[in-house]
């Protein structure tokens, strides 16, 4: 493991779901990137419960639109892609990735970092869009073309936009809360770095009107793991995940949502 | 014919959420939703007391079932959960299991 933080480095914080991630990038232009690229998830200063060198590499042989490939090796978690390579420490919370000068392949390295530092707090990151909505955050859940964008598109001006692609949920104050992150979809939009306890859980489905129908524990749970994004295939990262969810659809009523895409649905929602 | 040995796994995770037992193979990811028979083998499966023992004194009296069918349809089922290595199964005592915790 390379040591983090060389004196030249510039250091950014990035604060996403109350867990800063202190990064440290050589390279001041792409430095300057990072700021724009993450907006106001960005701490000049300030503690960080991780450390990540960021160095800029040549692309690697590969398709860079391949899926990441997460491999545990003792406290060290590899992550490979054809624009990215990097290791993180699980232990001493320190990584350094090896990235092409592309703002957003940092995305995937930091994702699969969040899912690390969640997991150990009964928390995750869900395929999801979110929103706030008279300080209670609603969570709307789905794959690829299930309406997460539109869902967020459709928000009444009063909606503090999250995420209308992944969902950074956790258990405080015996609840979940959402926080906002900077990973867009669709709407090529960042979140709002804001939180707020976690109303409802709604699981997207395309129909011809709007309606809610809750949905039994278990069969919540079952749904919501297909939703979880997790990258490794390690048996206790695993079942940390499945007791995570478990926990969350205890606390959190889930409901399916079919919609007709207009925003009447909201006054469904909440 | 030997008896047979059932003991759960230490590679899964366990809940109990309304009422149904879920189990998830931490190795593959699979998840199995049991119904109230399967649970009963399955909190039943303490390694020391022989599956056909399990069946007869904790399905056959309470699910009111024919002994030969309980027989056949508990051993399909952990035939079933040892494929995914959720169950681990002997033909001799179990003494200790590495046994998962349910909730």
């Amino acid at each position: 493991m390379m040591p983090v933080g060389t004196s030249s480095a510039q250091r950014l914080v990035l604060n996403i779901g109350a867990a800063p991630i202190a990064l440290y990038i050589e390279d001041p232009s792409f430095a300057d990137l990072m700021r724009e690229r993450y907006g106001d998830f960005v701490e000049a200063q300030g503690p960080a419960c991780a450390e990540v060198e960021v160095q800029l590499a040549e692309a690697q042989s590969g398709d860079p639109d391949q899926e990441m490939q997460v491999v545990r090796d003792g406290r060290l978690w590899r992550m490979e892609r054809g624009d990215l390579r990097a290791e993180f420490d699980s232990d001493t919370n320190r990584g350094v990735i090896r990235q092409t000068a592309n703002p957003y392949a940092i995305d995937s390295a930091l994702r699969v970092i969040h899912t690390l530092l969640l997991s150990n707090q009964g928390g995750f990151l869900l395929h999801a869009a979110s929103a706030i909505r008279n300080d209670k955050a609603y969570v709307f859940s789905g794959v690829s073309g299930a309406g997460k964008t539109t869902i967020a598109r459709l928000a009444p001006p009063d909606a503090t936009l999250l995420t209308d692609e992944a969902s950074y949920l956790r258990p405080e104050d015996g609840g979940y809360f959402a926080y906002g992150t900077p990973f867009a979809g669709e709407l090529a939009r960042i979140g709002e770095p804001a939180k707020a306890p976690v109303e409802k859980l709604l699981l997207l489905a395309k129909g011809p009107e709007n309606r809610l129908d809750r949905v039994p524990t278990s069969a919540a749970a079952r749904l919501l793991m297909r939703n979880i994004l997790f990258f490794a295939r390690d048996a206790a990262a695993v079942a940390r995940v499945f007791n995570s969810a478990c926990d969350f659809v205890a606390r959190v009523p889930v409901y399916v949502l079919t919609f007709f895409p207009s925003p009447e649905v909201w006054n469904l929602i909440g | 014919m030997s008896a047979t040995y059932i003991a759960r796994s230490s590679a899964i995770a366990a809940r109990n959420l309304g009422g149904e037992m879920m189990i998830m193979s931490a190795l593959d990811s699979t998840l199995f939703s049991l119904n109230p028979l399967a649970t009963a083998i399955w909190e039943a499966a303490d390694g020391l007391t022989p599956l056909e023992d399990i069946v007869r004194q904790r399905i056959v009296p309470v699910y009111e079932v024919e002994e030969p069918v309980a027989q056949r349809d508990a051993a399909e089922f952990v035939e079933k959960l040892a494929r995914h290595r959720i169950l681990v199964v002997s033909d001799e005592p179990i003494p200790n299991p590495s046994l998962s915790s349910t909730a």
